[in-house]
């Protein structure tokens, strides 16, 4: 098993040999995405295997330093990733082979070591195996958002990009020395050794610190989210898939392998809190974001900061309820987390590729400039509706079973450990579910800004419907998301490796193929029965209307908030008689975005007398980012300033400042005893 | 071997000899005294380089004694003394910090090369040790005059001093591979410094103010040739 990982590893290395060449022979583009989706393919089978077969041992690569020898293995965690990893990476291959053909070589380059570094992370055995896949997946996705940045030449793509370099060195910084600590002066670095020791006291406080820092810059856990809504826009819409759905979720896999996997076993019920806590935050300001933003693909980079925001609390979840010794109720936890992460990637990739597809044909990614789409786009509108559906959390989809299993530990949790625990599960109860709310009604105007109504350009008109490879990928994604809302059971008994090694406890969560429960005692949730009542709900009521009634069916006009028909010399309508995104987003934004997104509304008068019409102003920002980036360039022009006066020093002083940084050693050495 | 037997206390007293001029030369306020000081620990090191090959039995070591005192203790300080003839250097050399402090201080290096070495080589011989910690003392005070010294000789005296004490340490241990080509490799890059050191730095300091001087910012009102260092 290992070895068809390392096999598909060095296949990812040789498409992006071959991405170079495609500057002289540009079919070679194609032949790079076909590949890419060849290995995504079999890296989703190879997850699958794994899970249901088992694992093989760990498998020493012959290269690396002598101090820290690579290693692969495919465990049931790295398995579940890796089947996610190649859902994801299959269905933006499908795409990129229809939109992507005329890529340039340095996207063509830079597509397949991304692959290759997801896959290495997820692969690693050892924690120097697990940096170096974790920063190729940040410099390899770097490159694309540069790649594109070269081709537009926009200042935006631009200072996306720095942007982007500066979280991923960030995030470099901090998880470095994370695995340097937990080696410990041992310095074996396998998993194997890292779980033997794990890490204690005030260590792993800072261990805990430096991770939730380092993977959580990566994965856009909330005060570190900043990046997401300003570089996903910019990557094409695959590539904004994988980095949203997989490579979000390679970053939950390292907090989750590193604290919950080899430093999660005999720590203080203290040890979720801090996942909990921001992944809370997460929720809530992603889902609230999602709410207000009018360009499509920042609205589904806001939604993915929500959903892994969840993940986040189901870990945490996980790893306070291990700590108090509830086995059964963490592996709910930890289930409720890795189902949530498959559902995520599944429907947001299609929400993605969806994107892509309206941006492709009706020329916008605004909100404010699309409308009507359904007419244009049948199938991409109705494949939007389920994957806006299962993100909104609606019964028998996939996105529900997660949320549902998190919840129902959430809701069995609240009694555990001490008080503050208590108060902060019953916390994070309230704000799951006031971010889900908040994220089906961001998923709803989503859609039904994109697709209904009518259109509010006439660009939008000449939209056409997707082609065929890239269909396929949207209905296979659909098929793929209802099956897995449909047997989520099925999926947790697969998952079952995977949820004992995060939550520590082998039993399962009660699982049947077709039902799902928290315990023997709680209640059940039943997909088909769900859509069995919904069928049959809905039939009764078409045929009580149409059947058993005594008058005959009659169409009459319905209230639309004065939406009227478009009159004949006004063929697109007035377009300020249909709501735009910003009208949409309005109430939520008046009565949770004051504090939160620092909304504002000012109405400016035109002076007495001044013909000029009076203006409404409204807006909101995300504080965290601008918070964080202006005492940093601050600190950069302090720290400026104080170089220069390095400049105008004398040859002595300079070998002063090497002698005094000798001298420091020495004393250093002098003082540490060398026993 | 330890206290009592000739070869230990050979290697002692002349390892401490070397040390023992450090402080001469940090001490000597005459350019003539600096350069003479510098000679006469190149001839206790390559008595001590010689005594330890000796000791050790590695006759390689003679040739790297003969190279430092061919190179140190007779070219390099005729060739100093030609060259602040030549340039018509100061013939003082003035300190940052006087004779008192400048003592105190390489007493204190001494302590403190001591105290870094000894416990760091518990498995290896007592002259091994020893002469690793009087070595590291040489070069820390070779460090030090080449920050207390302003005179552009006290700027050589400090780098040879230093490049002496890496040679003494290097012929301490028994074994050390290439330590000839390591003694005379260090000598050349030394040498190599101290030709380039004198061709750029005291361009500056001896044929008046470079273009250095139009990079000193002086302040507004001050006629531009008052400012400077």
């Amino acid at each position: 098993m290992t070895a068809a990982l390392a096999i598909l590893l060095c296949a990812l290395l040789l498409l992006a040999l071959a991405g170079g060449g495609a500057a002289r022979w540009s079919a070679l583009a194609r032949g790079v995405h076909g590949g890419c989706l060849a290995v995504s393919v079999g890296l989703m089978a190879l997850g699958g295997a794994v899970l249901a077969g088992g694992g093989g041992a760990p498998l020493l690569l012959p290269v690396g330093p002598p101090w820290a020898p690579l290693s692969l293995a495919v465990d049931g965690l790295s398995a579940w990733f890796l089947l996610l990893l190649g859902a994801v990476g299959a269905a933006a291959g499908l795409f990129a082979w229809t939109h992507e053909a005329t890529a340039p070589p340095r996207r063509l380059i830079a597509y397949p070591l991304f692959l290759f570094g997801m896959a290495l992370t997820l692969g690693a055995a050892d924690g120097f195996t697990l940096i170096l896949g974790f920063e190729a997946m940040s410099l390899a996705s770097w490159g694309l958002l540069v790649a594109r940045a070269l081709e537009s030449r926009g200042e935006d793509e631009r200072l996306a990009a720095r942007l982007y370099l500066g979280f991923a060195i960030f995030g470099a910084a901090c998880l470095i020395p994370a695995i340097a600590l937990m080696g410990g002066l041992a310095g074996d670095l396998s998993f194997a050794g890292l779980r033997a020791a794990p890490v204690q006291g005030g260590v792993a406080a800072l261990v805990m610190a430096l991770v939730l820092l380092g993977a959580g810059s990566r994965a856009g856990l909330v005060p570190l989210h900043g990046w997401l809504p300003i570089a996903h826009p910019v990557a094409p819409a695959g590539v904004s898939a994988l980095m949203s759905c997989a490579m979000t979720k390679v970053a939950l896999y390292v907090v989750a392998r590193l604290l919950l996997d080899l430093g999660g076993p005999a720590q203080p019920p203290g040890w979720g809190a801090p996942l909990l806590v921001l992944g809370a935050a997460s929720a809530l300001l992603g889902a609230l974001r999602a709410t207000q933003e009018v360009d499509s693909k920042v609205l589904l980079a806001c939604s993915t900061i929500e959903h892994v925001g969840l993940v986040a609390m189901g870990l945490g979840l996980s790893a306070i309820l291990r700590a108090a010794d509830l086995g059964p109720l963490a592996s709910v936890a930890a289930g409720a987390a890795l189902l949530h992460a498959l559902g995520h990637a599944l429907f947001k990739t299609l929400l993605f590729l969806a994107a892509g597809e309206v941006e492709h044909g009706a020329g916008s990614r605004r909100l404010d400039a699309l409308g009507g789409l359904i007419h244009a786009m049948p199938l991409v509108a109705l494949c939007t509706l389920f994957g806006a559906a299962a993100a909104a959390a609606l019964p028998p989809l996939v996105g529900f079973a997660g949320e549902w299993l998190l919840l129902q530990a959430l809701l069995s949790a609240w009694r555990v450990g001490a008080l503050w625990v208590q108060v902060l599960v019953a916390v994070a109860t309230a704000v799951a579910a006031l971010s889900t709310a908040l994220g089906a009604a961001a998923m709803l105007r989503f859609w039904g800004l994109i697709f209904l109504g009518r259109a509010r350009t006439p660009r939008t008109l000449g939209a056409q419907e997707a082609a065929p490879p890239a269909r396929a990928a949207l209905v296979a994604l659909v098929v793929l998301s209802v099956g897995a809302g449909m047997l989520p059971g099925s999926l947790l008994a697969l998952a079952a490796p995977a949820v004992a090694q995060i939550s520590g406890h082998a039993g399962l969560v009660v699982a049947g193929p077709l039902v799902v429960s928290a315990s023997t005692v709680a209640s059940d949730y039943w997909p088909l029965g769900v859509l069995g009542l919904l069928a049959l709900f809905a039939g009764g009521l078409a045929a009580v209307l149409r059947r058993w009634s005594p008058h005959p069916a009659a169409r009459g006009p319905v209230w639309d908030g004065g939406f009227i028909a478009p009159p004949a010399h006004l063929p697109f309508g007035d377009p300020a008689t249909q709501a735009s995104a910003a009208g949409f987003a309005q109430p939520l934004r008046r009565l949770l975005g004051g504090r939160l997104l620092m909304a504002r509304e000012v109405v400016h008068l035109a002076a007495p007398g001044d013909p000029a019409p009076a203006r409404l102003e409204a807006g909101f920002h995300d504080p965290v980012l601008p918070a964080l980036l202006r005492p940093l360039s601050a600190g950069r022009e302090r720290l400026a300033g104080a170089a220069e006066w390095l400049r105008d020093l004398g040859i002595r002083q300079f070998l002063g400042i090497a002698f005094g940084t000798l001298l420091l050693l020495l004393v250093l050495l002098a003082l540490v005893d060398p026993a | 071997m330890g206290f009592g037997q000739l070869s230990f206390d050979m290697a002692h007293l002349l390892a401490g000899g070397v040390l023992l001029l450090c402080f001469v030369l940090l001490y000597q306020r005459r350019v003539a005294a600096v350069i003479h000081a510098l000679a006469l620990q190149g001839v206790a090191l390559a008595l001590a380089v010689a005594w330890q090959g000796w000791v050790l039995g590695m006759p390689g070591l003679y040739i790297a004694a003969l190279a430092a005192l061919g190179a140190k203790a007779v070219a390099i300080p005729i060739g100093l003394r030609l060259l602040v003839r030549r340039l018509e250097l100061r013939r003082a050399v003035d300190s940052a910090i006087g004779i008192g402090p400048g003592m105190v201080a390489g007493v204190a290096l001494v302590a403190l090369a001591v105290l870094v070495v000894l416990p760091a080589t518990p498995g290896s011989g007592v002259l091994a040790r020893e002469g690793l910690a009087i070595a590291l003392s040489v070069v820390l005070l070779g460090m030090l005059m080449m920050i207390i010294r302003r005179h552009p000789i006290g700027h050589v005296a400090g780098l040879l001093s230093l490049e002496n004490g890496l040679v003494l340490a290097a012929a301490g241990p028994r074994g050390l591979p290439l330590v000839v080509e390591l003694a005379t490799a260090a000598l050349v890059l030394v040498l190599t410094a101290v030709a380039g050191f004198f061709a750029l730095r005291l361009r500056d300091d001896v044929a008046g103010p470079g273009p250095g001087l139009l990079h000193q910012p002086y302040a507004e009102g001050d006629p531009p040739g008052k400012a400077g260092r």
